[in-house]
């Protein structure tokens, strides 16, 4: 079946894809810096968003949201809405067509909250209308009847407290038998003797607040019903099959009946893992039989999707006099809130990550993850790794000052190479040069410490103009991490790609890829032009907007994985179409789907691995960050920012910096400013106003490396590399704090009143 | 004290030219643009004023639209992101936007298109300090603004926007 694009009637602008662009560019072969073929429409206004969408006939949707973070629903009364001039529809979970419940990885999450609501935010009932504003009023007339219960807001105490999700949603799935209450999942990874003793040890404990992924073009999407009881969903999302397979059930459709198409997407960074408006807009539509628009405001996207998990970590780091780690033992603590999302996947990459690229023959790691009525916690950028770099670093830096070694010197002497054996047994293989990083991001020199007075603007604290710099005082700081590239622990991950090799007008060869791999705003439109432009030999190569209707599962663009798994694919497909024209002589369309190493699960119980890797590769970054602080305002100011990162063999190397100039600023927010406030599970700061974002001030120049050292198993020798800058960089900007003021700075963001007053 | 008005008919010239029309005094200034005009690249990423996304110039100034009621422009000039490339000719900011990765989204991309463009229009040739004040009301969450501030560098060295 293939997908009715014409709705577009009304706006058909540029989709996503490249088929629609009507200014040539010149687009590179693998390894070469190429302008981005999306680039022009999107400075143009051209390139549609969800939220640009349009329909004849089209109604408005509004989600009714709750207002407590944790209450019993005794009843909801719609009538007087129903009645409101323009009204189309009010639905309630009664009116959920199929399964009453979705997930990710587990369906705990209901569709409309049923008989009660977990979190501030949950969604409720939905109404639709000629008008926004109609539907806003009609909403407003929904009376819910709530009976407050006391919310589980305390992460420590949650494993006593009465369980949200007594059915325990994510037992029997193979992990670690946990019966505590709220626990989603446990997990112990223990290696060697975690009980040896160094010469010396140090110990801390360490904070980390909610952080947002706060992408730009909140979440939105159109869903056009196509007149035979299936749907059309145009959407800005990471993963369109898995979106998909979780509307289906819930609408009671078949997976055909639903087809996913990817709209410009404002921004992801884990946020749309998770479904929005999907199955919402979906029952409207099916509902009125018309197209239904959902547009979330920047409230609604706050309180609406699942945020970086928010985490205690415990660690104590042993070493002998010479500065080899002998053991580390950590306590982690993630907050997941009120349904699992991916929290399972978190809390297996905090421990599998919590030693950070050093060699620890002897480790015990303990990561937990509970369920509460604050904030849905999932993927973002960095997915468990962030959290455990910003302790491990923290300790390195402690370790250092204790034995009195060079702090970089110290991190080389630890480093993990080829061949060393990871805390859960597996043996690294292939590419993986954490010395290289170390001393090229090291060996990058700083800029001279400025003279005062001088301009106001580049003092700590900018134009509040209170002070001329007196106490200002100046910090080196330095981190590396860690992560994994690809999904791990035995997940059966693949990317499909399809194309259609033909004769032009004039005889030439050209080809149509398709692949529903999801542009972010990453670039993996380039990646695939430029995969296939390589291997076909041909410039004349366009691919088509992305969809479930025509092409097999791409995955998730996440886990630093929609490069190498696009190219792989497109690489394999576009080799089989080759062979098959070759053979045939005639026009071809083959699909081919890639799949990476195969990977393992880890044991319940010991979290050593079973059979084989648990990982299918890793990519490192280290980085050095110069700070300064004004003692007297609890003001930060960065000044420079020099990184160098294990990319494997870059495509696009323009687009690689890019990646890591973004990441980069992403983590520098989390240990500066950015943190969801909740009081009672409640959010307080749910806009662009109280929840702060690094603005062109805030981010200093950036000076970053790459380290090519070609992945064996990777296409073209690639690794992904979206994820390793946001994980060094908020553990390497506190590590200049620290430098700058002595201070242990054990929490991030790191609040003014903690650097004050030296 | 006159009523209040709940409509009222203003007339808009955007991009050259001219939207006479009836509009709820309720509305913003940004919808207006993208729901009535249908110039649906003016974005919307937060609507308090903070992200700049909905900037345009309004007689000449960077505006931000969603702090502004439809009302308030009656009579006014509007230039939004569509109207850079008016002839048809893409201005070198887009062009170096464009060639240079200064965007990854581009959900921010028209908004700070229009600072960039104000920004040269008053001062032809800022120091990387001056593009970076510039610009500090248009937040972009993807490129860390590295290449954002090299690309308006390289129109204001190259010698106009
Ligand atoms: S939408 Fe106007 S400033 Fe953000
Ligand atoms: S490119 Fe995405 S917000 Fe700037």
């Amino acid at each position: 079946m293939s997908a009715p694009v014409p709705l577009l009637v009304a706006r058909c602008r540029a989709l996503p894809g490249s088929a629609a662009g009507k200014h040539s560019l010149e687009l590179g072969r693998v390894g070469e810096s190429a302008a981005r073929v999306d680039g022009i429409p999107k400075t143009t206004g051209e390139f549609a968003y969800s939220s640009d969408l349009a329909a004849a006939g089209m109604l408005w949707g509004h989600t009714v949201r709750s207002r407590h973070a944790h209450a019993r629903i005794r009843g909801i009364e719609i009538s007087e809405a129903v009645g409101m001039p323009g009204v189309h529809a009010v639905l309630t979970h009664d009116d959920v067509p199929g399964e009453k419940r979705y997930g990710l990885e587990f369906p705990d999450q209901p569709v409309l909250a049923i008989d009660r609501v977990r979190y501030f935010g949950e969604a409720v009932a939905l109404v639709a209308a000629e008008h926004p504003e109609q539907a806003r009023r009609a909403a407003a007339k929904i009376t819910v009847d709530y009976e407050p219960l006391e919310p589980v807001v305390d992460p420590e105490r949650a494993t006593e407290q009465e369980p949200l999700h007594p059915d325990r949603p994510t037992a029997g799935h193979g992990y670690l038998d946990d019966p505590r209450p709220n626990v989603i999942r446990s997990m112990v990874v223990r290696h060697g003797d975690p009980d040896a003793l160094g010469d010396v040890s140090v110990e801390g404990v360490y904070e980390v607040g909610i952080q947002d992924q706060a992408f730009l073009g909140p979440e939105s999407g159109l869903a056009v019903p196509d007149g035979e009881g299936g749907i059309d969903i145009y959407v800005a999302t990471q993963w369109l099959h898995v979106d998909r397979d979780q509307v289906a059930p819930c609408l009671a459709l078949e997976p055909e009946q639903v087809r996913i198409h990817l709209a410009g997407v404002g921004g992801a960074f884990g946020g749309r893992e998770d479904l929005s408006m999907q199955i919402h807009g979906a029952m409207l539509a099916l509902h009125t039989g018309r197209p239904v628009k959902i547009v979330y405001g920047r409230e609604e996207s706050f309180t609406g999707h699942v945020h970086r998990h928010p985490a205690r970590i415990w660690a104590e780091h042993r070493a002998a006099l010479d500065g080899r780690l002998v053991a580390v033992r950590m306590r982690i603590l993630l907050d997941g809130g009120a349904y699992a999302s991916s929290s399972t996947a978190v809390v297996a990459n905090a421990c599998a990550f919590a030693c950070g690229p050093y060699r620890v023959d002897n480790a015990l790691i303990e990561s937990t993850c509970v369920y509460s009525n604050n904030p849905p916690c999932g993927a973002m950028r960095g997915f468990g790794a962030v959290q455990t770099c910003f302790a491990h670093e923290a300790q390195m830096d402690k370790l250092a000052a204790v034995l009195d070694i060079d702090p970089v010197e110290l991190r080389l002497l630890n480093a993990l190479e080829p061949g060393d054996v990871l805390p859960t047994g597996q043996t690294l293989t292939g590419s993986f040069p954490v010395a290289e990083v170390i001393r090229r991001a090291a060996a990058l020199d700083p800029p001279e410490p400025e003279e005062l007075p001088r301009d106001p603007l580049r003092l700590p604290g900018g134009s509040g103009n209170t002070t001329h710099g007196q106490g200002v005082r100046r910090g080196i700081g330095f981190a590396a991490g860690f992560k994994n590239i690809c999904y791990s622990e035995g997940f059966d991950d693949s990317c499909a790609a399809r194309v259609r090799l033909f004769a032009g007008g004039a005889g030439e060869l050209q080809a149509e890829v398709h692949c529903a791999g999801a542009e972010v705003g990453q670039g993996v439109t380039n990646v695939i032009l430029q995969v296939a432009r390589t291997e076909l030999g041909i410039e004349s190569v366009v691919l088509a907007p992305a969809s479930t209707a025509d092409v097999g599962s791409a995955g998730s663009a996440s886990a630093s994985r929609m490069t190498w798994m696009a190219a792989g694919a497109v690489q394999l497909a576009c080799r089989a179409a080759l062979e098959e024209r070759e053979r045939t002589g005639v026009d071809v369309d083959v699909e081919r789907v890639y799949r990476h190493p195969r990977t393992w699960p880890l044991d319940p119980e010991t979290g050593q691995i079973t059979g084989g890797p648990a990982h299918v590769s890793f990519a490192c970054a280290a980085m050095k960050v110069v700070a300064e602080v004004d003692v007297e305002l609890g003001l930060t100011r960065l000044v420079w920012i020099g990184t160098a990162q294990d990319v494997g063999k870059a495509v696009n190397p323009q687009a690689v910096y890019g990646q890591i100039e973004g990441g980069t600023a992403q983590g520098i927010g989390l240990a500066l400013m950015e943190e969801i406030q909740t009081r009672g599970g409640l959010i307080t700061n749910a806009s662009f106003t109280d929840y702060l974002i690094p603005t062109t001030l805030d981010v200093p120049p950036i000076v970053a490396e790459l380290v090519e050292d070609p992945e064996p198993d990777g296409p073209y020798g690639l690794k992904g590399v979206g994820e390793p800058p946001t994980v060094v960089s908020t553990a390497a900007v506190l590590s200049a704090l620290r430098a700058a003021t002595g201070r242990e700075l054990a929490r991030v963001p790191v609040r003014p009143d903690e650097i004050v007053g030296l | 004290m006159p009523e209040p008005v709940s409509e009222q008919t203003i007339s808009v010239e955007i991009n050259g030219e001219t939207y006479e029309q009836e509009v709820e005094a309720r509305k913003l200034l940004v919808h207006f643009i993208r729901d009535v005009v249908d110039l649906t690249g003016t974005h919307v990423g937060c609507d308090t004023g903070n992200c700049g996304a909905c900037t345009v110039l309004m007689d000449g100034k960077t505006i931000k639209s969603c702090m502004l009621l439809a009302i308030q422009a009656d009579g006014a000039t509007i230039t939004t992101v569509e109207g850079l490339a008016a002839g048809g000719e893409l201005t070198p900011l887009q062009r170096a936007f464009s060639a240079s990765h200064a965007l990854q989204c581009g959900y921010c991309t028209p908004g700070m298109l229009l600072s960039a463009a104000y920004l040269l229009e008053q001062n032809p040739h800022p120091s990387e300090e001056e593009i970076r004040r510039g610009i500090q009301g248009n937040i972009c969450r993807c490129t860390g603004y590295v290449n954002i501030v090299e690309a308006i560098k390289s129109v204001a060295e190259g010698g106009g926007a």
